[in-house]
């Protein structure tokens, strides 16, 4: 009986230091000392927040990078994923939908367009996308802003994020930034 | 697979290595009553604890008394966790209206949080309260992990002791294990997340106006306090639906290192204790070697297979490269797949790709690890399995050269192979017939997301999640089901307690036996010719066991693959 007490006692005093201490702690410290990232680093256009740099969101506009397929639709109340298998003819009714909307050129050959551009990510909010999957649709966003497909590059160049500390990673490019970048060239 | 990419995952395992070796000294001396340059800092705070919960901190305990006070308090814990769960919608802190669970979920929950497995059948973001995170999931994340690191503990001091009843207190150690370990832990590499785009707030979800004018609800709260936990615990229940392949938990690849550290550091750290306890570096080396093999085997294995691609898509549709389904551009696929074989070595269960749509070759590192439990495995049960196994080693080489075997200088006599037997069969056990009771009925059969032998491998592989304590899915599966929800529940807890409590009884057993000296006829432990034996013993177990089951699973999946049919 002393134990049933002790163990009752041990989840609530345990209880308020990990439950309630440890998070106010660490909520404190990383809003003081990181405050956009702690927020979910919501970016903004012309002062209002268009979104988190972090999570992708549903963009049709020929004139900027598209993310990669999502199979909720870039919820980002939800996350999700298709959890298709390998042989599931699901996956491959889903994987040809997305090549079909993927707005590459059709000139370009099926086989140059890298797999993450035309399969689901797992969170379904990937913000990131392979250099290739960003060269891929500078014709179309040149072809619908007038901006040059040189200069395009250049910011693609600009913006890629190589592998952390010259070892970890994928070099990719955040279509976020990507996006912000070229909505403040045009508005200007 | 590129020269690279195979750098990316020994670089990983090296750091790991380098800073579980000096952990492994740090918590030998935590749980041997040695000072420490922290204690100062810490041992008001335990005096404190002690006075609040009322632990007299002088008590000693044999392992009746030890298993009672740990079976007991994770009673009350799973008490609290389903009470907290049924009643979470009218507490505070829900910004964003989040209902309570009903009763079968709440129990599979809580079973969940309790038993280290954070097997999740709700979606993260969208089912959970910010007061459900932190209480009970977040406290049950720190303290099923100290559980299982306690039980380690305890059966590693009857290995030192010689003729001693004494395994320690279970209060004492329990508090040392949080205030000492985890927490100091947890809290710095929170911050660390959270300085790597890791959200910690309560304000609630955000509506953004996206560039095109939509409106976009994100999801957020308090992840990074939890995230820590939830990889250094070893628990991997995440903050939202999809784990650490959301965004939000995982930001990018140098998170992904940091997460992956961060589940094997205290299971790689223990083998260090283990050798120190038994006062024999060389059994350490011999168990690092095999297991640090083991597991990178495992990751270059699905590297191999997901960088190899789905050969369907590419013959029906002209896709050539990796397999992408279900993974983020981020990590990259070396570390992808260093995640995916450590989170189930190392019993995490977080996933940063989703396993359901791994290549079949690929999702059978996960399934082996889950069924053998014991590369590295959870905190402090992993250590126990490994023990577990080398107890049935020595067990089968001493019958082999007709020997009373012995181990760490200890006999093992019937008694401590009967319990062994039954430790290491109950896992098959609470595996198989659960996933063949499943297939009978309707509900568990409606309940699969993907046709055909994938469908059969998600219910496998949610009973040898739920019995590995693993927690990972194969997510096609709909599991928030009245039949899902108990069955698992009930996996889950066999599982973890029958195994800890075969484990400690064997402690009891050895505690009271002298350590004879090692004489030219003791079958030696710590040598790499007994290394190999001991890897056989666990592949000839495992695949005896789950060969039947695999080939029905992934091996069907596999073949069906490469000869480019489609399931239907």
């Amino acid at each position: 009986m002393a134990n049933v007490w002790r163990s009752i006692r041990f989840t609530v005093i345990l209880g308020i230091l990990l439950s309630v201490i440890y998070p106010l702690f660490v909520t404190l410290i990383g809003n003081l000392v990181f405050p956009f990232q702690a927020k979910g680093s919501m970016v903004r256009l012309h002062g209002h927040i268009v979104g988190s740099q972090l999570i992708a969101q549903k963009v049709t506009n020929p004139g900027l990078f598209w993310p990669r397929p999502s199979f909720v639709h870039y919820a980002a109340n939800g996350s999700g994923a298709s959890n298709y298998g390998p042989t599931n003819p699901l996956l491959v009714k889903s994987v040809a939908a997305n090549l079909k909307h993927d707005g590459v050129s059709p000139s370009v050959p099926v086989s140059e367009i890298p797999p993450s551009m035309v399969e689901s990510s797992g969170s379904g909010l990937d913000p990131d996308i392979t250099i290739t999957d960003a060269l891929l649709q500078i014709p179309r966003i040149s072809k619908a802003t007038g901006i040059r497909e040189e200069s395009l590059k250049q910011l693609v160049a600009k913006k890629e994020t190589g592998l952390y500390w010259g070892l970890w990673g994928t070099p990719m490019v955040n279509v976020m930034e990507l996006n912000l970048a070229l909505e403040r060239r045009l508005s200007q | 697979m590129t020269i690279q990419g195979s750098f990316q995952i020994l670089s990983v395992m090296a750091i790991l290595l380098a800073l579980a070796i000096p952990l492994g000294v740090y918590i030998y001396r935590v749980f041997t009553g040695r000072r420490s340059w922290f204690e100062p800092a810490v041992a008001p705070v335990e005096r404190v604890l002690y006075r609040l919960i009322g632990v007299d901190p002088t008590v000693e305990m044999d392992w009746k008394a030890y298993i009672k006070s740990l079976l007991l308090l994770n009673f009350v814990m799973l008490l609290f966790a389903f009470l907290t769960l049924r009643i979470m919608g009218h507490l505070p802190v829900n910004p964003d209206h989040v209902p309570s669970m009903p009763w079968a979920l709440a129990f599979n929950t809580a079973a969940s949080f309790t038993t280290n497995t954070d097997w999740q059948n709700y979606a993260g973001g969208s089912q959970m309260t910010y007061f459900g995170q932190m209480f009970p999931i977040v406290f049950l994340q720190f303290t099923s992990a100290a559980t299982g690191l306690v039980s380690a503990i305890a059966f590693l001091r009857a290995l030192a002791n010689s003729r001693s009843k004494n395994l320690g207190n279970f209060w004492v150690d329990i508090i040392f294990a949080l205030t000492r370990i985890m927490l100091p832990i947890a809290f710095v590499s929170a911050i660390v997340l959270i300085a790597l785009g890791v959200p910690e707030t309560f304000l609630g979800s955000q509506t953004a106006h996206t560039l095109q004018g939509a409106t976009q609800i994100i999801h957020r709260g308090p992840v990074a306090a939890l995230e820590a936990i939830k990889q250094l615990g070893t628990n991997g229940g995440g903050f939202f639906n999809t784990n650490s392949a959301h965004p939000f938990e995982n930001p990018n690849a140098l998170s992904n290192v940091i997460e992956i550290l961060l589940m094997g550091l205290v299971s790689t750290a223990l083998v260090t204790t283990f050798g120190m306890f038994l006062k024999n570096r060389k059994m350490a080396i011999v168990l690092y070697v095999f297991l640090t093999s083991l597991l990178l085997i495992g990751a270059f294995v699905v590297y191999g297979s997901e960088a190899a691609g789905n050969p369907i898509l590419t013959h029906l549709l002209g896709i050539r490269g990796p397999n992408m389904e279900g993974k983020e551009v981020a990590y990259g696929l070396p570390l992808t797949s260093m995640f995916v074989s450590s989170t189930t070595a190392y019993s995490t269960g977080a996933v940063d790709a989703m396993h359901d749509s791994l290549t079949p070759l690929g999702s059978m590192v996960p399934f082996a690890f889950m069924m053998f439990n014991m590369v590295f495995g959870g905190k402090g049960v992993g250590i126990l399995n490994i023990i577990l196994f080398l107890i049935i080693t020595v067990f089968l080489s001493g019958l082999m050269v007709g020997r009373t075997p012995e181990i760490f200088g200890k006999k093992i006599e019937a008694k401590e192979i009967k319990l062994a037997t039954f430790a290491l069969l109950v896992h098959p056990f609470v595996i198989l017939v659960p996933t063949a009771i499943a297939l009978l009925t309707k509900t568990g059969v409606a309940s699969m997301g993907n046709p055909g032998f994938q469908g059969f491998s998600e219910v496998l592989y949610a009973f040898t999640s739920g019995a590995a304590n693993n927690g990972s899915a194969f997510a096609g599966l709909n599991g928030d089901t009245t039949f899902y929800n108990i069955a698992i529940g009930l996996v889950m807890m066999f599982g973890r307690y029958v195994s800890i409590i075969a484990m400690l009884a064997i402690a009891g057993l050895l505690t009271m036996k002298p350590i004879i000296p090692a004489s030219s006829g003791t079958l030696r432990t710590d040598t790499f010719s007994f290394g190999w034996v001991f890897m056989a013993v666990v592949f000839i177990v495992g695949a005896l066991t789950f060969f039947p089951a695999l080939s029905l699973g992934p091996i069907a999946t596999q073949i069906q693959m490469w000869s480019l049919h489609l399931a239907h």
